[in-house]
């Protein structure tokens, strides 16, 4: 698995777990505060019409994020 | 003694319905995350010492959304005696997180548990007397939809503030964060005591600026707690504020595989919904198939017929209801024979007379008919009579006649609102938005605009970033709405003179030169300081469809139309008689007085023609520059819907007469020296600069700052000056209307400077730098 996979790697369709996050200030706290943290499971579910954002689902819940935020989130 | 209750939750998870149904309170609610960004206040109505404060939702009580600044200052102000903390049941692992933020603060705490009834459905089930044991708080289950569970809530409530006591919970971190929370205790301990003292020793582990400069702790003890944290941070190979947001998360998955049980299901409704309706293919199709169909049926069905009602039955001569057909043919040959030289001699002479409607059917007539009828009774005065229905009655009922259209348009809104959709339009639009810089967010103010630029504005105030909130305020109403559409038809109408075939484009073009104005003005202030910085981030919960219920959709209705009905009592009504006043009086012979509507071109008399004659010089270079043209344009800041009266009026034609009429389009377009680069600069001035008074008014309060809402409106005419100036003198160039001259030199320059702006590198915000950087380390 590469070092440097993050979320936005991961196809419509499969799941990744978070390994960590990285970046600053408001959007890395976002995403935390969302639930996506360290060992959770994040199911891609569909990419929005024009290419982006992006659907997730994690913790029982949708979620739209957009790619380039998506790059915060490492995964395995 | 009066208990103050707080009432805090995550967005969407039915806290306003809650208020609501607690205070008897009329508040409507969206099923799209961030309605309530104000916080307020209502008296419990089982008890007036209880009062209860509905909090914006929040996901966490971090502070970098209007919505959590506002929710963490009321909780960290040691007002409220106890937080109900309302969780979707639905969806209990994201909820709690917030809840475990609460809990922190050491305030009394009561969960209830709202939608049990659909975790029932979903054939769930939650052992709630294990959760509380967790938490450390009573857990009460509750429907506020059905407002069931609401007086158990209550007592405990009160119960649990009386007693005063923080939760005994179960929750709490690792060993080795705990540790560190007490060394930070110990360090800041004369600054950080009693209940929020836990609190603010997680915030100083995780470093969060506003609590360090909150707390103004010596930088002994700043450099004494940064060692702290890193040494933890060492240790968990992690940051602290990641650390802690994990563990708050493991705790709180270890609670619901306790107490939650989940039977195994493939697919939910929404997510079988969205399957089809944000499909990467049919996602945008359906999307304008549903705008499509709001407009159709607002403003081409049900909101024109009863539109026409109200403007020409009610605020017009009156209306037939029944055979109308044979009303109607017998008007048509009425006047066939009017046309014939014979018959208008005949109708000169009182041989023949216009069909009487009374007599056809069930007929009324409108307003100003029984006004004036009344008026005449009691033997009023002339410019009483004028004020009363040229004035008022004109000015106020051309406002109140599109009210059945709004209605009907807030309503197909609410009802998109309501179920979840507009959610997914931001899902969908964000693309296009993020583009020049806004998010998906700003598209809904600026659908709404195409209705009404009012309840636009306000419906800004969902925009977490105060950057964008402010740059959506100063453009949504670059939309052409409602009222600006009789400019449009207008100016179609003067350029087209009749002839559909090859002009068909006109109308149309002003549509998009409303989006390219919005798309142009956003990339332009982007680039300015003020609004400088990263894009906001779009991390937006996509909440679960539901049908809303029909009380929320009429709330949510009437809260938009009642501020445009209000506009139309109050500051219509009194600019309506400011205008009719500046319009009617006048020097004529030397003499002030009231001018007689009889007289030919009596508005050359008037004070407004004075006025337009001062300003006059602002629209020259526009190729509008007589006072006619400036008086038009004045009366469009009252309302866009008196731009086409006063034409009628100016040009003698009265203002009965239509935006359709083909000889209000001739003596339009002679008014503007029959320069069709000027009508067209007329038209873009007009759509473009500054909204009328009570979408000014609106723009107001929601910038709060008078700055600011100079700088909008400043701005809005500038460039809606800009924009006119290029097009007469561009087109005039290339027409051969305009030769040139020192203007068109300008209009170079002008566009010379729209395209340095559009191109220019973007200036930095303030600590964008320190990010950049920061990420690059990363």
């Amino acid at each position: 698995m590469a070092e440097d996979k993050t979320l936005r790697d991961v196809p419509v369709g499969q799941s990744a777990t978070v390994r960590r996050l990285v970046g600053e200030g408001a959007v890395k706290r976002r995403i935390m505060d969302m639930g996506i943290t360290k060992g959770t499971e994040v199911y891609v579910r569909k990419v929005a019409p024009l290419g982006d954002p992006i659907e997730v689902t994690v913790r029982g819940f949708e979620l739209s994020l957009r790619k380039d935020e998506a790059e915060n989130v490492l995964v395995a | 003694m009066a208990i103050n209750i707080a009432l805090a939750g995550n967005p969407n998870c039915g806290k306003t319905t809650m208020f609501n149904d607690l205070t008897g309170a009329n508040q409507y609610v969206g099923n799209w995350p961030g309605v309530t960004v104000e916080k307020k206040e209502g008296k419990y109505r089982g008890d007036k010492e209880v009062v209860i404060t509905d909090l914006p939702g929040v996901y966490s009580l971090s502070p970098y959304t209007p919505e959590e600044i506002v929710t963490r200052d009321y909780l960290m102000s040691g007002k409220p005696d106890v937080v109900v903390n309302l969780v979707d049941a639905t969806n209990l692992e994201r909820n709690l997180y917030l809840t475990s933020q609460i809990i922190d603060l050491g305030i009394p705490v009561v969960l209830a548990l709202n939608m049990m009834d659909l975790v029932e459905k979903n054939g769930d089930s939650i052992n709630v007397a294990e959760l509380s044991r967790h938490l450390g708080c009573p857990v009460v289950e509750t429907s506020a939809l059905r407002g069931r569970g609401m007086d158990v809530l209550m007592e405990r409530a009160v119960a649990e503030a009386k007693k005063g006591a923080a939760p005994a919970t179960e929750f709490g971190f690792d060993r080795k964060v705990e540790e560190a929370l007490a060394q930070v205790i110990d360090i800041a301990e004369t600054r950080i005591s009693g209940r929020y003292a836990r609190w603010y020793a997680i915030k100083l582990l995780e470093g969060e600026q506003l609590t360090v400069d909150k707390l103004g702790l010596p930088a002994g003890d700043l450099s004494k707690i940064a060692a702290v944290r890193e040494a933890l941070e060492n240790v968990e190979d992690d940051d602290a504020e990641s650390i802690i947001t994990n563990e708050r998360y493991d705790a709180i998955g270890d609670v619901c595989t306790e107490c939650v049980k989940k039977s195994p299901k493939a697919m939910t409704t929404t997510q079988k919904i969205d399957r089809v309706v944000t499909n990467r293919i049919l996602g945008i199709p359906i999307f304008v198939a549903i705008m499509f169909l709001v407009y159709y049926i607002s403003v081409s069905t049900v909101g024109t017929l009863v539109t026409d009602w109200a403007n020409d039955g009610l605020f017009g001569d009156g209306w037939l209801y029944t055979n109308t057909e044979a009303y109607e043919a017998d008007v048509e040959e009425f006047e066939g024979v009017l046309e014939t030289a014979e018959g208008a001699a005949a109708f000169e002479a009182g041989e023949i007379e216009e069909p009487d409607p009374a007599t056809y059917g069930l007929y009324h007539v409108g307003v100003p008919v029984v006004v004036g009828g009344w008026l005449e009774a009691v033997g009023a005065a002339p410019w009483v009579q004028s004020l009363v229905l040229d004035g008022i009655i004109a000015g106020v009922g051309a406002v109140i006649g599109f009210i059945p259209q709004l209605i009907v348009l807030f309503i197909l809104l609410g009802f998109l609102e309501g179920c979840g959709y507009m959610a997914r339009v931001a899902f969908i639009m964000d693309r296009i938005f993020r583009r020049f810089g806004l998010s998906g967010k700003s598209f809904i103010p600026m659908l709404i605009a195409s209705g009404c630029g009012v309840p636009a504005v306000m419906a800004t105030k969902t925009i977490e970033n105060e950057k964008d909130r402010r740059m959506t305020i100063m453009t949504t109403t670059m939309i052409p709405c409602g009222a600006k559409l009789p400019i449009i038809a207008l100016v179609f109408g003067a350029l087209a003179g009749g002839d559909y075939e090859t002009t068909w484009w006109v109308a149309p073009l002003f549509y998009f030169l409303g989006l390219a104005a919005i798309i142009l003005s956003c990339i332009i202030l982007k680039k300015f300081r003020a609004f400088a910085g990263e894009v906001a981030p779009f991390i937006m919960e996509l909440p679960q469809y539901h049908l809303p219920t029909v009380r929320n959709v009429l709330l949510s209705m009437w809260e938009r139309v009642r501020s445009y009905v209000v506009k139309a009592g109050t500051i219509i009504f009194l600019s309506s008689m400011v205008i009719w006043f500046l319009l009617n009086f006048g020097m004529y012979e030397g003499q002030f007085g009231l001018l007689d509507p009889e007289l030919d071109d009596y508005i050359q008399y008037s004070l407004m023609a004075g006025l337009g004659n001062l300003l006059a010089w602002i629209f020259a270079p526009l190729g509008f520059g007589n006072w006619e043209s400036t008086v038009t344009s004045i009366t469009g800041l009252v309302a866009k819907e008196n731009v086409v009266a006063t034409v009628g009026v100016i040009t003698s034609l009265g203002e009965e007469i239509g935006e359709t009429d083909p000889s209000l389009w001739a003596s339009f377009a002679a008014m503007l020296g029959g320069s069709s680069a000027a009508v067209m600069a007329f038209c873009a001035f007009n759509l473009l600069c500054a909204p009328c008074f009570a979408a000014i008014g609106t723009i107001r309060r929601q910038m709060m700052s008078a700055k600011w809402t100079w700088a909008a409106i400043g701005y809005m005419c500038a460039f809606a000056w800009c924009v006119g100036l290029m097009i007469y003198q561009f087109v005039g160039l290339a027409t051969g209307e305009v030769a040139f001259g020192p203007f068109t030199a300008l209009a170079v320059v002008v566009a010379a400077g729209m395209l340095f702006l559009l191109l220019r590198p973007a200036a930095k915000a303030k600590g964008s730098a320190q990010l950049e950087a920061a990420v690059d380390n990363a």
